[in-house]
């Protein structure tokens, strides 16, 4: 389809794309890390949020204050601002996620001279009411701080309309997902990816248009070919590899569903578009789709993937596991385990910034989706 | 062989901690009393180190800490074969050694003292870390016992209104879900009395730690490592005061009498992150051979860093920035305070940091407070990369080329 190519040209140059907009827009930016930032309320008061991803550069900086077991995520990001690339961001937001976040929050701090840093310091616990309380609590004091920092103001009216914006996107993003669940021949793996990125890069009232435009003209297209791949989810942290889609296909499987943070659990769950805003917010981020970060019940991980495989009929689970991301890693067997116990079969592949050789990526991925019924 | 078989070399049993066979005593009287709980009528309840143990106290029911337990894997040498159950079972090599060597050990009764008992409820503090959110959800699943969550939101450079008030309304529900899983009512006297016994236990081994400012110090941060299990154990009770007591003495009396822990301390040197417990020993005797003694460390001092924040009278509610402002829970620049205020009190010559791979909340910002050291007070640094459990992580020469040259900076600086 060819306005997909806007999107994947957005995603090959988000930097360039975030210079653009600066430039042409005036607006500031400021650098994410997690689905669990408020991006409404930055959004609100008129900031650009941009979702910060690795790099595909060396490391040749951040090697001097993280040691080389941290993840790939967290060095990535260091290292694009320390060696200057960022230099467009007026500052960052780091919701309280995992300890390699949060020690990056710290370092960043600490070396980097950007105008504004904020700590969203989230409860870890979502299943009581005085974490539902402290969850509102937060976002009130993080939205306090913005206007204060930045002296301007944040009414209600305008979070209401950054929450219907980001609803928008979330409602495409969903569409498009359930669209290729029902006829994975429709779009390429990659071109979902591309779409899924885009939203945390682009002007968002110009990602809501362009994303529900194109789940609108999917919707009209009849299926573009018969699909042969085997049903496979993807669950992990991150994926930022649009080659692992087509590696994927190739290897004869259809990526269908998935549950990554840059995928179902960034989309799932709209904000309520009535009541106090900031509430709303703190009920979704209280009851969205839980990353292994946060706590909602000991088996609120695996019931979810459990309940991904069936409803979308999955063949088998694909874990994409950053190298080095504790709280995925602790998920991992009882995700497996509850999986195994529904005759789900599952791989883990573990990735890093740099993904292995297409042959040895697709030799394994060849050897899982042969076996799968 | 025994010891007490060998002539005794009056020399050597000066420089012997005598309180060491009282500190085993307690320790395995703690143990068997832990093991036989359900006989007894007890409940058993798992927490992580840095939680809020007093309560439990109050309720009788026995604190039992798996980081303890994975203390004494590592000391034993048992944590390559744990890691690699836990690895077995799915649990990545990159993970807490504590937790793969905890999570292996319940399924086979495994480590030196033939497992855990089971625990009836769980407490997890994430003051610590992520980690051991992670971890104990593996644990409640695993024993199917209630789980709660302690949650002190971290303090990167504040401690917020907000997280003051929700952390408050924490210890309510705390107290609600012991009354619950423990079948009785709270005991508010009870715990005035636990609180003030837990503060004096804290004090006294602050009281200990300080004796290290005395030249000689008498007892060394692998000294401290050992004696630490009752502060962690037994905060609150009877016992820890009185075994710090008796420790304090001891120690005042070697620095009346300059026993050092290291004969010719000529050098004194700070510890960053956890003991490599597989190879105190080996550090210890490694340092000593420069006449080199650590004198303080990051990590025991842990267990009463918060007494700034707890109050005798009001010990609940003093509990919430107790808790929740502890080492592990604040930025890297306000543990670079920290480490400063240590280099001063101790009068130290250089640190020593453990980059310890599997914790990434100690170890993850040592680069800059070691960076932000070296700029303000020029003080000598040594990074060794090791695992406080997994022996796999360490690798001897180069560990041992890196001290010798370390050594020999300090040496020059200081003559
Ligand atoms: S990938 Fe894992 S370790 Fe890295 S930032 Fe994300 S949650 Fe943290
Ligand atoms: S990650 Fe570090 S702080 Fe957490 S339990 Fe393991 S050793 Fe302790």
């Amino acid at each position: 389809m060819n306005t997909i190519r806007q999107f994947h040209d957005v995603i090959n140059d988000s930097d360039g794309y975030a210079r653009r907009l600066k430039n042409d827009s005036g607006k500031k930016i400021l650098g994410y890390f997690c689905s669990y930032t408020p991006e409404e309320i930055i959004h609100a008061a008129g900031i650009h949020p941009l979702r910060l991803f690795g790099t595909r550069s060396a490391i040749a900086h951040a090697d001097a204050h993280l040691q080389a077991y941290s993840c790939s995520l967290v060095r990535g990001v260091l290292e694009e601002a320390l060696a200057g690339r960022l230099e467009f961001l007026d500052g960052a937001v780091f919701p309280h996620t995992c300890d390699s976040i949060q020690r990056l929050s710290d370092i960043w701090r600490l070396n980097l001279k950007f105008s504004f840093h904020s700590d969203v310091v989230l409860p870890v616990k979502l299943d009581t009411s005085s974490a539902r309380q402290y969850m509102g609590d937060v976002l009130r004091k993080f939205k306090r701080e913005l206007e204060m920092d930045l002296g301007l103001s944040i009414t209600d009216a305008q979070l209401s309309k950054s929450i219907k914006t980001f609803n928008t996107i979330k409602r495409a993003l969903g569409k498009i997902y359930r669209l290729r669940s029902a006829n994975p021949g429709l779009i390429a793996g990659a071109d979902v990816y591309a779409l899924v990125k885009s939203a945390m890069i682009m002007d968002r009232a110009d990602a809501a248009e362009k994303l529900t435009a194109v789940a609108d003209q999917l919707e009209k297209t009849k299926a573009a070919g018969a699909d042969s791949g085997k049903r496979i989810v993807l669950s992990g942290g991150l994926c930022d590899h649009a080659d692992i889609y087509s590696i994927i296909e190739k290897s004869g499987g259809a990526v269908v569903w998935d549950d990554l943070c840059t995928g179902s659990r960034y989309f799932e769950g709209l904000v309520s578009e009535g009541g106090d805003p900031i509430e709303a917010l703190a009920d979704r981020f209280t009851e969205r789709v839980v990353c292994p970060a946060k706590h909602s019940s000991i088996t609120a991980r695996g019931d979810g993937i459990v309940g991904i495989a069936k409803e979308h009929r999955a063949s088998g689970v694909i874990f994409l596991l950053l190298k080095f991301c504790d709280p995925h890693s602790f998920d991992y067997p009882y995700m497996k385990e509850m999986l195994d116990r529904e005759g789900v079969p599952s791989m883990l592949m573990e990735i890093e910034q740099d993904l292995p050789s297409e042959g040895q990526l697709s030799t394994r991925f060849e050897a899982f989706i042969e076996m799968l019924r | 062989m025994s010891e007490e078989h060998l002539k005794k070399d009056p020399e050597k049993e000066k420089m012997k901690v005598k309180s060491i066979k009282k500190m085993k005593e307690i320790m395995t009287a703690y143990y068997i009393d832990a093991k036989t709980a359900a006989q007894n009528g007890k409940k058993v309840a798992w927490i992580t180190s840095g939680g809020p143990v007093e309560p439990l106290i109050v309720m009788d029911a026995i604190p039992v800490y798996p980081e303890n337990h994975g203390a004494m894997i590592g000391a034993s040498k048992m944590g390559v074969d744990l890691c690699e159950k836990a690895e077995d079972m799915g649990y990545c090599r990159d993970i807490c050694s504590y937790a793969r060597s905890d999570i292996a050990a319940s399924t086979v009764n495994g480590g030196p003292i033939g497992g855990l008992p089971a625990p009836d409820f769980l407490v997890c503090c994430n003051n610590i870390c992520g980690t051991v959110l992670k971890w104990y959800e593996v644990q409640a699943r695993y024993y199917k016992v209630p789980l709660f969550i302690f949650d002190t939101p971290f303090c990167h450079t504040e401690f917020s209104s907000e997280a003051r008030k929700y952390v408050r309304s924490q210890i309510d529900e705390y107290i609600k879900f012991l009354e619950v899983v423990c079948g009785k009512k709270f005991d508010m006297d009870k715990m005035k009395e636990v609180g003030r016994l837990s503060l004096q236990g804290q004090r006294l081994w602050q009281d200990v730690l300080d004796t290290t400012m005395n030249k000689p110090a008498p007892m060394s941060a692998f000294d401290a490592f050992f004696h630490l299990a009752l502060i962690v154990t037994l905060r609150g009770t009877q016992t820890a005061v009185d075994y710090y007591t008796m420790l304090l003495e001891e120690m005042k009396e070697r620095a009346a009498q300059k026993i050092g822990a290291v004969p010719n301390e000529r050098y004194r040197l700070l510890w960053d992150n956890l003991p490599v417990w597989f190879k105190t020993k080996w550090l210890s005797d490694k340092f000593a051979s420069y006449d080199a003694c650590l004198v303080a460390d990051t990590y025991t001092s842990a267990w009463c860093g918060s007494l700034e924040y707890l109050d005798e009278n009001d010990f609940l509610g003093s509990m919430v920035e107790g808790y929740t402002r502890i080492y592990l829970n604040i930025g890297v620049d306000e543990m670079l305070k920290i480490i400063k205020k240590m280099i001063k009190k101790y009068d130290v010559d250089g640190i020593v940091m453990h980059s310890n791979r599997s914790c990434k909340p100690y170890s993850l910002g040592q680069y800059d407070i070691m960076k932000s050291l070296q700029r303000d007070t020029g003080l000598p640094s040594l990074m060794i990369e090791a695992d406080m459990v997994d022996e796999r992580a360490w690798s001897e020469s180069q560990i041992e080329t890196r001290i010798d040259a370390f050594m020999e900076i300090i040496k020059q600086k200081k003559g």
